[in-house]
């Protein structure tokens, strides 16, 4: 018997999709951002305001991952933006191949930004590159304060925490300063913002976050 | 609970690399599965046993080894094992020290007869 050395990912044929896509994304100077969360903590909610923050000349574009119905695509399509639904059909967690193929109808030069709302799920979408330029995780307050640490794998992983629903902070024993802490235990680097979609708090510096993203994914100008 | 979707990547894995190998048998696939990685090591193996029963594949071994977190200080350039979820640079103290391992899912290895 031998022992042959496999130095391959397990995931290398999603990661080779998902170097295509970047590569694609960088090609057109798309800044292409992937919402994770679980269900519930306001992705959806998060992507209302955003679009409604945006005129409606921008070249903006939404994929919102599902297992089943189109209600969050339909919700978002009232802006006046390209949607577009992914149903997995029971996958529970988006990979570079749904994305492929839901891009696949849309001319990517008249788009500059891209936000992949991904399956409601803290665990497996951590997993999965789509090719995104980051990972931006949501916690809701009504989850608790010790979800970074229960999910290492994705705060670790997102560049941004948006803890979503301050609204309800009165209403539930949900620490602002622990959930920093813990994500921050986690993920020293990670950018925190406060927001509420309801009471429609913290949106101008969500919107100002992602701005400067967008910005510093622009191509360079040729010289003149 | 992707580990499912993730045994089936496995098994593409393991016989994309067997069709390079005429003739040789499969015993044991190794893998090494960080602790950030997302996967459950129990639940990728119960998915694994599950999606191999029955076929040509068996009798097979799925070894895991797990790959511990892994960090790099950038003031004093240190790279430590974490303990105890403790991300501080244990040389210097920094707090900021950034991921370097424990996010790996990948083939380690193959045993083979007749390979």
């Amino acid at each position: 018997m031998s022992r042959v050395p496999l130095e391959r990912k397990v995931l290398s044929e999603n990661d080779r999709l998902a170097a295509d896509l970047r590569a694609s994304f960088l090609r057109h100077g798309i800044l292409c951002l992937n919402l994770i969360s679980s269900p519930g903590a306001g992705k959806t909610s998060l992507l209302e305001r955003t679009l409604a923050a945006l005129a409606r000349d921008e070249r903006v574009a939404v994929l919102t991952g599902d297992i089943q119905t189109d209600n969050d695509a339909r919700r978002l399509a009232r802006f006046g933006f390209p949607v577009r639904q992914i149903s997995t059909g029971g996958t529970c967690h988006l990979d570079a191949r749904m994305v492929d193929r839901a891009l696949s109808e849309w001319r990517l030069d008249e788009l500059d930004l891209l936000l992949v709302e991904n399956v409601g799920n803290l665990v497996c979408p951590a997993s999965y590159d789509l090719g995104e330029e980051a990972k931006i995780v949501l916690l809701s307050v009504a989850e608790g304060d010790d979800k970074p640490l229960k999910y290492p794998a994705i705060f670790s992983r997102a560049e941004l925490l948006v803890l979503n629903k301050t609204d309800l902070l009165p209403y539930v024993p949900f620490s602002l300063d622990q959930a920093r802490e813990n994500a921050r235990r986690v993920n020293p680097r990670i950018e925190i913002l406060e927001v509420s979609c309801t009471a429609k708090e913290g949106i101008d510096s969500w919107i100002e976050w992602l701005n400067g993203r967008r910005a510093a994914a622009k191509p360079a100008q040729p010289e003149p | 609970m992707h580990e499912l979707s993730i045994a089936k990547s496995v098994l593409e894995g393991v016989r994309a690399e067997l069709a390079r190998r005429p003739g040789a048998q499969l015993q044991t696939i190794g893998l090494r599965v960080g602790e950030l990685s997302g996967v459950n090591a129990d639940a990728l193996s119960f998915s694994f046993e599950a999606l191999v029963k029955g076929t040509e594949m068996e009798p097979v071994t799925l070894e895991i080894e797990r790959g511990p977190r892994r960090q790099r200080c950038p003031e004093c350039k240190n790279e430590f094992a974490v303990e105890n979820d403790d991300l501080a640079c244990p040389s210097c103290g920094a707090r900021a020290t950034e991921c370097i391992g424990g996010q790996e899912l990948e083939f380690t290895y193959l045993e083979l007869e007749n390979a």
